[in-house]
């Protein structure tokens, strides 16, 4: 191995890691025991993630701790303790159930990271509806197809996104009912065919009881994306709180006097089930930062909230890399115990960048939309190899497996052998449906396994390094993007004939959303021509999913049966040899 | 280089980056980022834009003072945008 083994010894814990010995806890760990740490509805009504996460807290002794410092991009600050976000998620629950929105039913939420969709996501919840967050930098198209495959009956969002983004959709998502406006700069809204979420909110009872919640009733829905297709609905149920309460425990190592900070965004499965629920269900108090990345504002943070465990990203570390050491060193970081990142692989370069710099390592750990939480990671109290994502949590078995001859799943067994990472079903927080498509959902499992779609290997010691995707999808900043979605768009301009769409690999970002563009008869390849298809894609995509690259080319290479072969074009945009082509077109 | 003219090759760099704006309803004083739907990547790629016309090195620590188009018009005039 290239880098050096970062090694661990107690000198390096500020408390004494929840986990400190990994085999011993993997041997001793069953999901059982990890359900006991929670206290149930009352009465035995079940099991609710909203109860674990605010109720049962705001009526105990942590009712007057800090649940949430919220900070805004203009310097505001809001507290909220366990007691004030019961009260405000029971109003928001109470709004739901005065708009006869009923327990199952599909609650949208779209906006940047303000209180409002904390609270709306935990009062959905609460009223057993199905929450279900949408990236605030997504253009209408992608908000139009996410709301019409989840047929949302209720989407809260602000005056500005609605404006910007809704407006021109709305007619077409006919299971839409209700749009509550949220006034920008707490004025309230007056837009027609719409309801002011604070008027409501004001009018709502500050009481409200959690009604029986089965662990197996679905609450939250997060999109996902396939190489082809739609994109995809994980849904996951309440009883996943048992997995974000046991992995923020043992992979983010969890204490009671924590200040936690997730930079996710909610948009993102990783800011709900970190950015709001694991931290709450935990009892510790978390920063809410709106705005964006700014490596000397976030090291500002840092330092004025006394943060101590920090989760962040790739692509954020990165920057922050470029960035350069010498200002982390203006700030008085000695708060910090523990750093953690997840979205993409964390380059080794980073880990032992964050250890010189910040004199502790970044933690990377893996996951995905459909597993709903952390399931490898590289502990506090165990050594980093870095590049590796780490090893599978307690509860968590992991495998690397390929299909032989007959088309049969088999289990790799060797060491250093590349294959798809799998993971044998069975964890509370695995998905239980796309939304409204089984086939899909069935073609996941195979062999006993659930097929993550990652390819990887796993080391003698049973660390797992990530290799790349298997199939085209493409990760960037930490999202996912389905090229399928870009490229249909694409088509939709009068000029374009044909478009493939790919990852091309970038230093920051992992990869960027790279279109190619074949154009029909009597339109020229020019600057205006490109400039004009880059704004339409943007202002229907938005700038999350839209290409930031746009090539034209005389044609798109395909197979035989006309799938376009997306690889190919990567291969072509990195010079790399172009592998086996015999079902290849012509081209 | 006056400054009307550097504000003018800053719009369209940033033009560059996001098409689709209408960039003569940008408030010169406000995050540009709060204004257009544009993300990190798009304004990393800015930056690079703007490197590029101006033939100006932008350290990364610098980068917010590139946040407003006030902001970016001032840096580029003191930092030999001239």
């Amino acid at each position: 191995m290239a880098w050096q083994t970062i090694a661990k010894s107690e000198r390096d814990w500020a408390v004494t890691p929840n986990l400190q010995n990994y085999e011993d806890t993997r041997r001793t760990f069953s999901w059982e025991s990890a359900l006991r740490e929670l206290d149930g509805l009352p009465e035995g009504k079940g099991l609710n993630i909203a109860h674990e996460a605010v109720a049962r807290h705001a009526d105990g002794p942590l009712r007057n701790h800090l649940a949430f410092r919220w900070l805004g991009k203009n310097g505001e600050v809001e507290d909220f303790t366990y007691g004030r976000l019961h009260t405000l998620t029971n109003r928001f629950a109470n709004v739901l159930q005065n708009l006869g929105v009923g327990k199952g039913d599909r609650v949208y939420v779209l906006a940047g990271r303000i209180p409002e969709l904390y609270i709306a996501a935990l009062g959905t919840l609460k009223h057993r509806a199905v929450f279900c967050p949408l990236f605030s930098a997504f253009g209408p198209e992608p908000i139009r197809a996410r709301l019409t495959i989840g047929q949302g009956k209720v989407l809260v969002t602000t005056q500005m996104l609605y404006e910007r983004k809704v407006k021109t959709i709305r007619a077409s998502v006919a299971s839409l009912e209700h749009v509550l406006l949220i006034g920008d700069d707490h004025r309230p809204t007056n837009v027609p065919d719409t309801i002011d979420y604070r008027t409501l909110m004001e009018r709502a009872s500050d009481a409200y009881a959690i009604q029986p919640t089965d662990p197996e009733d679905v609450a939250l829905l997060h999109f996902t994306s396939g190489t082809t297709g739609t994109p995809k609905g994980a849904a996951h149920v309440h009883g996943a709180v048992v997995a974000h309460h046991i992995t923020g425990k043992l992979a983010l190592d969890f204490h009671k006097d924590d200040i936690f900070w997730c930079t996710a965004d909610p948009g993102w499965v990783t800011g709900t089930s970190y950015g709001i629920i694991a931290p709450l269900t935990n009892g510790i108090a978390s920063i809410i930062d709106e705005g964006d990345f700014d490596a000397e504002r976030w090291y500002g943070i840092l330092q004025s909230q006394k943060v101590t465990v920090w989760y962040s990203a790739p692509t954020a570390i990165r920057m922050m890399m470029k960035t350069g050491p010498e200002i982390v060193r203006k700030y008085d970081l000695r708060s910090l115990r523990f750093l953690s990142s997840v979205g993409e692989p964390l380059n080794p370069e980073a880990v032992v960048w964050s250890k010189e710099v910040f004199g502790l390592p970044f933690h990377d750990n893996w996951w995905q939309t459909e597993t709903g939480g952390i399931m490898i990671a590289n502990f506090a109290a165990t050594e980093i190899r870095p590049g590796s994502m780490g090893r599978p949590l307690p509860g968590i078995e992991a495998a690397i497996v390929r299909q032989n001859g007959s088309g049969a799943v088999e289990e790799i067994r060797d060491a250093d052998v590349q294959g798809e990472l799998a993971l044998r079903p069975g964890w509370p927080s695995m998905f239980r449906a796309y939304w409204g498509e089984p086939e899909r959902y069935k073609k996941c499992f195979a062999g006993g396994f659930y097929l993550t779609g990652d390819l990887a290997k796993r080391d003698r010691d049973g660390y797992f390094w990530f290799v790349g995707r298997k199939d085209d999808v493409i990760k960037t900043s930490g999202h996912l993007i389905g090229p399928f979605e870009v490229e249909s768009i694409l088509m939709e301009h009068k000029s374009v004939a044909e478009s493939g769409v790919i990852g091309k690999p970038d230093p920051v970002a992992l990869e960027i959303v790279k279109a190619f563009v074949v154009l029909r008869k009597g339109f020229e390849p020019t600057e205006e021509l490109r400039r004009e298809l880059l704004a339409f894609a943007r202002t229907k995509l938005g700038a999350a999913v839209a290409p930031k690259e746009i090539e034209f080319v005389a044609s798109v290479p395909r197979t035989r049966s006309g799938k376009i072969m997306r690889r190919l074009l990567k291969a072509r945009e990195l010079g790399l040899p172009e592998g086996d082509i015999s079902t290849l077109e012509a081209n | 280089m006056t400054k009307d003219e550097i504000r003018g090759t800053v719009l369209r760099a940033l033009g560059q980056i996001a098409p689709e704006a209408d960039l003569s309803q940008l408030k010169p004083n406000l995050r540009i980022r709060d204004q257009l739907d544009i993300d990190s990547m798009d304004l990393l790629n800015f930056v690079i834009g703007l490197h590029k016309e101006f033939k100006v090195e932008i350290p990364e620590a610098d980068y917010p003072k590139l946040a407003t188009l006030d902001g970016c018009v001032d840096y580029l005039a003191s930092h030999g945008g001239t």
